[in-house]
């Protein structure tokens, strides 16, 4: 019997390879566009990802942790890393116009404005709100309800016109 | 500055957010609004998050091969390193508020000046914690003002807040050899410059609140070196139960 050895991906391929996995809170997402895997390094049979959280609590790490092991074994690799690093702090600055695009498919509106940055935004209640577009019907009148919502990354805003609540990825 | 010292200072750092994060869990389930239990949740979340990260880089630093579970869950109340303010029970959603607020604005600049640590790891760690703490302080401001500008009831609820909560406050501010070592080495900021900041934007958000600031009295202290109040142990009791039951269990 004749064994030939399989030849490994390279970093570049191990980069369109790690698109397969989706972020399990955002499957229409990959681990890739939305900037959570910083680097790749591959030596003989081996291979490190670099990975950086988007919250620190943010749950889906794990779950993402084990799906890139899980995938690189099996593209023949021995051993596989995650590494996480921590800086740059991940941004949702990251993100490109056909990922917030798609974002708004699935029905979360995409960030829209800069996070927060002046101290004296911090403690007002009279702080300008961001205006978000609806993600169902596209109206500009809505509202935020709270800045925290079904996971760290996203806060709940309520759709005036159509009635519908939905979630907001909130710049970060 | 040694190991040890770097040690015990990520011990303190992760050490206020665990135990701050696991209070704020024991809202969830039980908090005035939906809204407000899934805020609570995910503060504690990034809490604990953020505990996890420090615990980890403790646990390196040390290298007496602890993992962050290990520290989280195996340690007694007298290793504990929290300060004081963040092991009360929850008390009414006044008293927890304001109790975050305080905290907010404390690890707000802790972090703002903890990002250009000469230690890159620990810099990056708290970079990463400084952008959540802004929403987490923007939440409980917000709350400060409407409690103690709100109803007769809520007002004076707030302000038995800040004055139960006020002698816990100089507990962030006091620094030891160790602190002035990790100082001088770039690690941690000094706390001497927190300490103005933190009065400023308090007693800001206070005035707007119509809350009064009690006036300045004893301060309760200890936490830092593992003497706690009586609430410690019994809150570890519970947080700590499944995995000192079920030693290495996975699920």
């Amino acid at each position: 019997m004749v064994t030939r050895a399989m030849a490994l991906p390279t970093r570049d391929e191990l980069l369109e390879i790690l698109t397969e996995i989706k972020d399990p809170e955002l499957p229409v997402i990959d681990i890739v566009e939305l900037g959570i895997v910083r680097d790749v390094v591959v030596s003989g049979d081996s291979v490190r990802v670099d990975i950086t959280p988007t919250y620190s609590g943010c749950p889906a790490l794990q779950v993402i942790e084990n799906d890139i092991v899980e995938l690189l074994r099996g593209r023949g690799f021995a051993d596989v890393k995650v590494k996480n690093v921590f800086s740059p702090a991940w941004t949702t600055d990251w993100l490109s116009d056909a990922t917030k695009e798609r974002l708004r498919e699935y029905g979360i509106a995409p960030p829209s404005g800069p996070a927060i940055t002046s101290a004296a935004e911090l403690v007002t209640i009279r702080r300008a709100k961001p205006t978000v577009e609806c993600p169902y019907c596209g109206s500009r009148n809505t509202e935020e309800k709270s800045e925290f919502g079904s996971t760290a990354c996203k806060a709940i805003h309520y759709c005036n016109s159509c009635h519908q609540p939905f979630d907001y990825f909130k710049s970060f | 500055m040694s190991d040890t010292d770097l040690f015990e200072y990520l011990l303190r750092l992760g050490d206020d957010r665990l135990v701050l994060g696991h209070r704020l869990s024991e809202w969830c389930g039980h908090a005035p609004i939906l809204e407000e239990d899934i805020a609570l949740a995910n503060i504690a979340l990034d809490l604990i998050g953020q505990a996890t990260l420090y615990l980890h880089v403790a646990g390196e630093t040390e290298g007496k091969g602890r993992s962050e579970d290990a520290l989280a869950y195996f340690r007694e109340a007298v290793e504990f390193r929290n300060i004081q303010l963040v092991e009360l029970p929850i008390g009414d959603f006044a008293f927890t508020i304001v109790r975050q607020f305080l905290f907010d604005v404390f690890s707000f600049h802790q972090l703002e000046e903890l990002q250009k640590s000469a230690n890159n790891e620990l810099a990056g760690i708290a970079a990463k914690g400084y952008k959540e703490v802004r929403y987490h302080l923007r939440h409980s401001s917000e709350w400060v003002q409407r409690l103690g500008d709100g109803t007769e009831e809520s007002h004076a609820r707030a302000q038995k807040a800040v004055d139960d909560l006020w002698r816990f406050t100089g507990e962030m501010f006091q620094a030891d050899e160790s602190d002035a070592r990790l100082l001088a080495a770039g690690i941690a900021p000094d706390l001497k410059k927190i300490e103005p900041k933190w009065n400023a934007m308090v007693s800001d958000v206070l005035r707007r609140a119509t809350l009064t600031i009690p006036e300045s009295g004893h301060m309760m202290t200890g936490g830092r070196l593992g003497r706690h109040t009586e609430y410690l142990g019994h809150m570890l009791s519970e947080m700590q139960i499944v995995a000192r039951s079920h030693p290495g269990a996975e699920w």
